[in-house]
């Protein structure tokens, strides 16, 4: 198989007192190297435990992951404990929302990162200090070689989500896993992170997962998007046909119900009624119906079959009962006037 | 007449050095002297990035912090110096909505009780009874009546951001301050409660002073929106005349940086580079210098006043022009 990254019906579940929570239920997507894959849901769709279960980093907790994560052809789900250290921060690093909890408070931010190298390679404290400061200046820290001493709490929030992206590039990763990497960030950093994530990736040719809930940093930065609700992919399209024909009414209720920075898109928003669902007692049949106003028009029981994953176009799949061609004409009719 | 005026508003931190000699270092400047007036059932929208003092001038106007100078006048009357029971008084008419849905609600108390909180410490007995208001109140955010008795754990983020609106606008306030009230929500949880938000304004008339950084939800909700950096107004329009004229270079750069749901819209990006300086220790001249794209010497030197460019349009910029940037 050419792909770099596949992941076959992985399936997250956790066993808990109150019943099993199915954070993820069947995803499937691949991504090629020097590709964008951007992940959009809400919280508790199951987004960040994918990236975990990618990473491997559900092993030795009470989490059930089945399935198959194929990167570059090495099994990731039965590889041992001992090769996937190997592959972790040097074939995959993941970048984490909150770069504060993720660095260790008491090791300046030098140490950290070489740490990383010397996980790996046998080289001198001095070589890998060396290079520690090279790739702090290469993600647009100014002086670096001053900051390399300093502590996480010395860095400014934007500062420190640049230092967490030297840690996790600085192996040259093949597959980096951005998990909300701009959220806690102001816009101006953002950008600036963003741009960074951009040109690092036409300079190496990682293959990137961003994961999400801002459908403008997606349409900025992906190649692909898969839209998640509950568990389950319910969109998955090229960036473009994502945007311009989405095919899912809860893809269609997060782009009516976000304001628009560029005009007032009307009086009023049109928000997405009800509560994202609890991942014990997922809603039978398809898991938005209860949020979802045109199970009217749907060809099955929204409420007790679970729709299949099904292209509604070339490269554009869709998870919905509600006929392809009458979805087509419903967003036309009713959601592009919206928007 | 005005609901609130505010003039010259500062608010002014002490930081000490503590060696062997406890001695003052210089303030933090957290809000440096911002001025702005609000009509009754207006919505100033504040924005800026964090530290820019924002949420310290929602907070000061409010009295929640003393000011350091300025004046604060609530419907005509000087209200900055004010203190007990008229300060009590004065929290009648002016409310806050907090960020944190989880922070701002105490959990060892239930719902009925926090919404009725407002009526205790004001001893007032609304007709009826505190319990059928406090019902009326949950049932007009959207929450279920009955669940009067369950605690703020019992409930999804937006259902208690629903909660701090229900107590905002229990004593029926003429002005509400939310800082920040839907950034910890979903996407699709937002609209619901700036929905509500809005329907509670056209019924009550009430005037929102509305802070957050989401520029889109700014844009949406505001009638006029005030853009600050480093605790000093850069920026103050309408609405639509901001967003379509920005003439600030930081009010350029920041709309240049949002990012649009739509792909492959190749706009025009102004980036700033480094960070925000230390209120602390600001710029000399105009506070912006540093990160701004056209500064010149005389930026260093001397600091620009706000200049009403045109009608209702402040600018606090030695080289104001127009950009459009979305």
């Amino acid at each position: 198989m050419d792909k770099f990254l596949r992941v076959n019906d992985l399936k997250v579940h956790f066993p808990t007192d109150d019943g099993v929570v199915k954070a993820v239920d069947g995803l499937t997507f691949d991504l090629e190297k020097g590709k964008t894959l951007g992940i959009v849901g809400e919280s508790g769709s199951g987004k960040s435990v994918t990236s975990l279960a990618i990473m491997g980093l559900h092993r030795g907790t009470r989490a059930q992951v089945s399935g198959e994560i194929w990167l570059d052809d090495q099994d990731l789900i039965n590889v041992s404990d001992e090769e996937l250290r190997g592959l972790r921060g040097r074939k995959m690093a993941m970048i984490f929302q909150d770069p504060l909890s993720a660095m260790h408070p008491y090791y300046t931010i030098g140490k950290q990162l070489a740490e990383a190298i010397m996980v790996h390679e046998k080289v001198s404290k001095a070589n890998a200090r060396t290079k520690v400061i090279e790739m702090l200046g290469r993600v647009g820290i100014p002086n670096p070689q001053r900051r390399a001493d300093q502590y996480p709490h010395e860095f400014s929030g934007g500062m420190r989500q640049r230092a967490m992206i030297a840690m996790a590039l600085i192996n040259d990763p093949e597959l980096l896993i951005a998990d909300e990497p701009t959220t806690a960030l102001d816009v101006t950093v953002q950008a600036q992170i963003l741009d960074l994530m951009r040109s690092l990736q036409d300079e190496f040719g990682s293959a990137i997962i961003m994961i999400t809930h801002d459908l403008g940093v997606v349409a900025e930065i992906a190649d692909d998007v898969l839209v998640m609700y509950g568990g389950k992919c319910v969109e998955y399209a090229e960036l473009d046909d994502a945007f311009h024909r989405p095919d899912h009414p809860y893809t269609w209720g997060l782009l009516t119900s976000m304001p628009r920075l560029d005009r007032v898109k009307s009086e009023r928003l049109v928000p997405v009624a009800g509560n994202p669902p609890s991942l014990i007692n997922v809603p039978p049949g398809c898991a938005f119906h209860p949020r979802c106003t045109f199970c009217d028009y749907a060809a099955a029981d929204c409420t007790t079959v679970v729709p299949e994953l099904a292209p509604s176009y070339p490269k554009h799949d869709s998870r919905c009962h509600i006929p392809a061609a009458k979805r087509a004409e419903l967003f036309a009719e009713q959601i592009a006037p919206r928007l | 007449m005005s609901l609130l005026r505010v003039t010259d508003l500062k608010k002014h931190f002490p930081t000490y050095n503590q060696k062997l000699i406890r001695h003052e270092g210089d303030p933090i400047k957290a809000v440096d002297g911002i001025s702005f007036s609000l009509e009754p059932g207006e919505t100033l929208g504040l924005v800026g990035e964090s530290g820019c003092g924002k949420s310290t001038a929602g907070r000061t106007i409010l009295r929640l912090l003393e000011p350091t100078a300025g004046t604060i006048e609530f419907e005509g009357r000087d209200v900055t110096k004010i203190g007990g029971e008229d300060l009590r008084k004065l929290r009648r008419e002016v409310q806050m909505v907090f960020q944190d849905p989880y922070g701002s609600l105490n959990p060892r108390h239930p719902v009925g009780a926090i919404i009725a909180a407002p009526f205790q410490i004001q001893r007032i007995t609304p007709e009826g009874g505190v319990k059928k208001a406090v019902q009326e109140l949950m049932e007009r955010v959207g929450l279920n009546p009955e669940h009067y008795n369950r605690y703020p754990h019992e409930f999804s983020g937006g259902q208690r951001q629903r909660i701090g609106v229900a107590r905002a606008i229990a004593l029926k306030p003429k002005l509400v301050v939310c800082d920040e009230p839907v950034s910890a929500l979903d996407v699709s949880i937002q609209a619901q409660v700036i929905n509500l938000l809005e329907d509670i304004q056209a019924e009550q008339n009430l005037a929102y002073v509305f802070i957050a950084h989401d520029l889109s939800v700014v844009r949406h909700i505001s009638d006029r929106v005030m853009v600050m950096y480093l605790g000093k107004m850069m920026e103050l329009a309408d609405r639509d005349r901001l967003y379509e004229r920005p003439m600030h270079p930081y009010t350029q750069a920041l709309m240049s940086a949002v990012p649009v749901p739509e792909p492959r819209r190749n706009r025009e990006r102004i980036l700033l580079t480094g960070d925000l300086p230390s209120p602390q220790n600001p710029p000399s001249g105009c506070v912006f210098r540093t990160r701004c794209p056209i500064a010149v010497e005389r930026c260093a030197a001397e600091i620009p006043l706000p200049v009403e460019i045109e009608p209702g349009h402040l600018v606090a910029c030695h080289f104001p022009a127009v950009r459009n940037v979305l």
